[in-house]
């Protein structure tokens, strides 16, 4: 694919390291000569340098051949005006960061007004990831639908579990929640079960829920998710603005240590339900005072990477479950990596990820209806996304009287942000958007998932 | 240094130049000729040589600028090495030496010779002498960048080693994108090249020389009077396509995807043309007297102007004999050769430019102290970095061309023929004046000159600083 990507900060490097190696056509864009040399010499891109929002620049870039556009450079405005004006001019799809949590707000509205593909706010990026972290602390492999409305989560069957000799027909009503186990990897195999598939030890599941029935199911089932229960965080920045958020929403008690003693006003002022405590994060005697021992997780959020590493290193054997240290700077992770810091977040790699899979999906849906496409369970099975469209032919007939493939299965229909597991009375209706998780690949519409005649 | 990864691209380079023998091959098949063996002895070694190398990709793929620069000047000795096997197998050219400066001429798209009967050869060796300036024109490296998969890094630090010009263009994003619309452009231009001789009533076998030689900018000729014998309509479309050979491929690039007004804004371009067209009026005006019309001056005068600005060396009559003024704008010429990013040597029109507007740029800052101005050229801003390295190739060069001199001395021939013979080499042009002039060869440099020549050719088609690398120490010390 032509891609442009605007900015080559560390995440438009990283991205263009990436984009290049995965054989798309890269031009870079930068207001500094020496950047633009750098990249273009390290990398098989194209270098212009300019100002990305100028009409003029863009045009040099060819972007009327482009079908995306990335601006990710330090300032928000500047990103949103890249994508507006490319837009105009070219007619692609655009990626935008946008830091500043004041418009984080209104977020929606500018995507639909701008008419901006994606928006990836990268604290609240890294605040979900971190949040995610520590709500299953367990290894469970989380995917996201429906803007975070539905989740897939695939879990292995831990031994002596109460699924095991289950039904999987009898999961829902057993457990009263909604949800649809749609994989089954079982010694190697990959398949996706009918109703009367029996659970076995050692299986690995991959189920679709929304997040509130997903806790709910674990609890039921006993596996042990770990949820964290009480969170230290050093630092009061962006990332611990979404974050604490999340937490609190999720039941968690929070407790922040920052520096500033205006910005623990402010966060006061926005979080009553939390504890905010004015010092020094690096001074122990402060930590022990807070009780670190009686915390949960420990999460470490300064702006020094360093400070945080060192943190998490003396909070290691202190803490119950968790411990997460957020890193900045990319250029080190083997080293990060290996001193054994529990959990470590780099928000620049979230965001590139970020991208990443949109661009991939994007490149996946070429020609085709698929909204979004995902490979969960390591690649094997595919999650994709349709909006049902007006013309067609199978719009309100239930799902039970449809001829779907083998391997197929409806796993979800979300209907103006309502969520439906569907069972076989279910009919699909226009504006619906629908996920269809399936072994068979290179599904172009939502008419493929019938059987051929 | 990786070895392992430039041994690995010098494998690659001799699995290419095995299948650039196959023409040759079956040009001695149609004529029957026996030399012909030669060219499939050198092509199964260059061969199992190249497979044996290419077998395995290396495990450490670390490519860096001194790994670009060092394969890619390693890359056109080995080829010009394994170029020249077959005139010692075939005994055409029995001595090595000899063979080498031919090979290394044809590569390097010089077209010097040093034989003085060029019909005496084979059809197979004139059609080889011809193609491998069809190779060297646009490149190996480039050839190979278009079809290997090779990591992006080690496209572009081989791009950039072997390009002509102060600074890398791409046309697109992908560099093996690049590397395949210029082969595109290059093959396109021609094949219309060859139509148009056929029309003319050329030979097959001597349109095809002919245009390997235009193309590639070369200008070894087939007959030993070089394009003397050929009608003025045959000379006319070698003119035409000489001229259009030295412009940057950019400009056709430009063109091909519509965007004719930056094929227009090139300044070099515009420099290039103007200059070709003033010397012909001069040139024109001043041998007057030596061609019957107006029409045969003008031809005579542009057809020379046009060989030696391209760099190709063609002749159509012997210069030589020209009055002193003349003589004095291609000399001139020789140093201003052709576009960069074409095929053609010298010092490139654009570095020319760059020149002069840094001389603008000085009497300006004498004049005014404390004024800032950004030099520009097709309307961007020239970078620093550019500028320095056009100062720094402009002082590199004008040194080499004179040690160079300075060792063709202990020949003791003449001031002008050891000055022009230099001149052709170092640009890629071919004919020198006197004793090197076009009716002339180079089998009078004997010994130390002759290597010191086949070293500047080298130099020149690589533009230094390749060759300087591989020259330099610090290169090799790990």
């Amino acid at each position: 694919m032509q891609i442009i990507i605007v900015g080559c900060g560390k995440v438009g490097t990283a991205l263009t390291a990436q984009l290049c190696n995965e054989q798309h056509n890269i031009t870079v864009i930068d207001s500094d000569s020496a950047v633009v040399n750098a990249i273009s010499t390290t990398y098989d891109v194209l270098g212009i340098t300019g100002n990305g929002s100028s009409y003029n620049t863009l045009i040099e870039a060819d972007i009327e051949q482009t079908d995306i556009l990335i601006a990710v450079t330090t300032s928000d405005e500047m990103n949103l005006l890249c994508c507006v004006i490319a837009k105009k001019a070219g007619n692609c799809k655009t990626i935008a960061r946008v830091r500043n949590p004041v418009f984080n707000q209104e977020l929606d509205f500018i995507r639909k007004e701008l008419a901006i593909s994606l928006i990836i706010n990268p604290e609240l990026a890294a605040s979900v990831e971190i949040a995610r972290l520590l709500r299953f602390p367990n290894a469970i492999e989380i995917d996201t639908f429906a803007k975070g409305r539905v989740e897939i989560l695939s879990f292995k069957v831990p031994e002596n579990s109460a699924l095991a000799g289950l039904a999987l027909w009898e999961l829902s009503s057993r457990f009263r929640c909604d949800m649809l186990v749609c994989a089954v990897e079982r010694a190697g195999e990959l398949l996706i079960p009918s109703g009367n598939y029996t659970i076995e030890e050692g299986d690995m599941l991959s189920m679709i829920a929304t997040p509130q029935n997903a806790n709910n199911f674990f609890k039921h089932i006993g596996i042990h998710t770990n949820q964290v229960k009480t969170v230290m965080i050093i630092g009061g920045g962006g990332i611990t603005y979404y974050l604490t958020q999340q937490l609190l929403a999720m039941g968690m008690s929070v407790k922040i240590i920052e520096k500033n003693k205006e910005r623990c006003e402010e966060l006061s002022d926005l979080f009553p339900r939390a504890t905010i405590i004015h010092g020094d994060g690096s001074d122990s005697n402060v930590l022990f005072e807070e009780q670190i021992e009686d915390s949960d997780a420990f999460v470490t959020l300064t702006d020094i990477d360093e400070e945080n590493i060192m943190l998490s290193l003396f909070a290691m054997d202190k803490v119950r479950t968790k411990v997460v240290t957020k890193v900045n700077r990319v250029n080190f992770s083997a080293v990060i990596h290996s001193l054994n810091l529990d959990s470590v977040i780099y928000p620049k790699h979230i965001t590139a990820e970020l991208i990443l899979s949109y661009v991939r999906a994007t490149q996946n849906s070429i020609g085709s209806n698929v909204e979004t496409l995902y490979k969960i369970m390591d690649e094997k099975v595919e999650a994709l996304e349709f909006i049902i469209q007006p013309t067609l032919r199978i719009i309100n007939t239930p799902l039970r009287q449809l001829q779907l493939k083998e391997n197929l299965l409806v796993a979800c229909i979300n209907r103006k942000g309502r969520i439906i597991i569907p069972g076989g009375d279910d009919c699909f209706m226009i504006g619906d958007t629908v996920i269809v998780v399936t072994t068979v690949s290179g599904l172009q519409d939502i008419n493929d998932i019938l059987k051929d005649r | 240094m990786n070895y392992s990864m430039i041994v690995y691209i010098l494998g690659w380079v001799l699995n290419i130049e095995g299948l650039f023998l196959i023409p040759p091959c079956i040009v001695a098949l149609i004529y029957g000729e026996k030399s012909g063996s030669a060219y499939l002895i050198t092509m199964v070694v260059c061969l199992s040589l190249g497979l044996l190398v290419t077998r395995k990709k290396p495990h450490n793929t670390s490519f860096f600028s001194r790994e670009g620069f060092t394969s890619v000047s390693l890359s056109w000795i080995v080829l010009s090495i394994f170029g020249a096997m077959p005139f010692v197998i075939s005994g055409e050219i029995p001595h090595f030496s000899d063979a080498l400066f031919e090979t290394i001429s044809g590569f390097t798209t010089t077209g010097a010779s040093v034989l003085s009967d060029v019909e005496a050869l084979s059809h197979c060796s004139l059609f080889w002498r011809s193609f491998t300036h069809w190779i060297g024109g646009m490149g190996v490296l480039v050839f190979i960048l278009a079809v290997l998969p090779l990591r992006g890094g080690t496209r572009v630090y081989l791009m950039r080693a072997e390009s002509p010009g102060p600074s890398v263009s791409k046309l697109v994003p992908k560099l093996k994108s690049t590397a395949m619309i210029l082969y595109g452009i290059y093959v396109t231009i021609t094949v219309l090249e060859v139509i148009f001789l056929l029309v003319g009533g050329m030979p097959l076998f001597d349109a095809l020389t002919i245009s390997f030689g235009t193309a590639g900018t070369g200008g070894f000729a087939i007959k030993n009077d070089s394009m003397a014998g050929y009608s003025t309509y045959l000379q006319g479309v070698v003119t035409v396509f000489m001229i259009l050979c030295g412009i940057n491929f950019n400009a056709y690039f430009f063109i091909i995807s519509r965007r004719f007004k930056n094929a227009f804004r090139m300044e070099e371009v515009r420099a290039y043309l103007l200059i070709i067209l003033a010397s012909i009026a001069v040139i024109a005006f001043n041998i007057r007297d030596m061609f019957p019309s107006i029409f045969q001056t003008v031809h005579q005068a542009a057809f020379q102007v046009g060989s030696i600005i391209t760099t190709t060396g063609y002749a159509t009559t012997d210069f030589n004999i020209w009055p002193e003024m003349s003589k004095t704008i291609l000399i001139a010429l020789m140093f201003v050769g052709a576009c960069a990013g074409s095929t053609g040597g010298g010092i490139k029109v654009s570095r020319l430019v760059i020149l002069v507007k840094t001389i603008k740029k000085e009497i300006l800052g004498i004049i005014h102290p404390r004024s800032i101005k950004k030099i520009k050229m097709d309307g961007h801003p020239i970078e620093h970095e550019v500028m320095r390295s056009t100062n720094v190739f402009f002082i590199a060069y004008m040194m080499i061309f004179a040690a160079s001199v300075l060792l063709l001395c202990i020949n003791e021939f003449d001031f002008t023929t050891n000055f022009t013979a230099v001149a052709a080499t170092l640009n890629n042009i071919g004919p020198g004046m006197e004793l090197v002039g076009p009716t002339h060869n180079f089998s009078i440099y004997r010994g130390l000159p002759k290597y010191v020549l086949m070293a500047d050719m080298l130099i020149g088609r690589l533009e230094i600083f390749p060759v300087l690398v591989l020259l330099s120490y610090r290169t090799w010390k790990r």
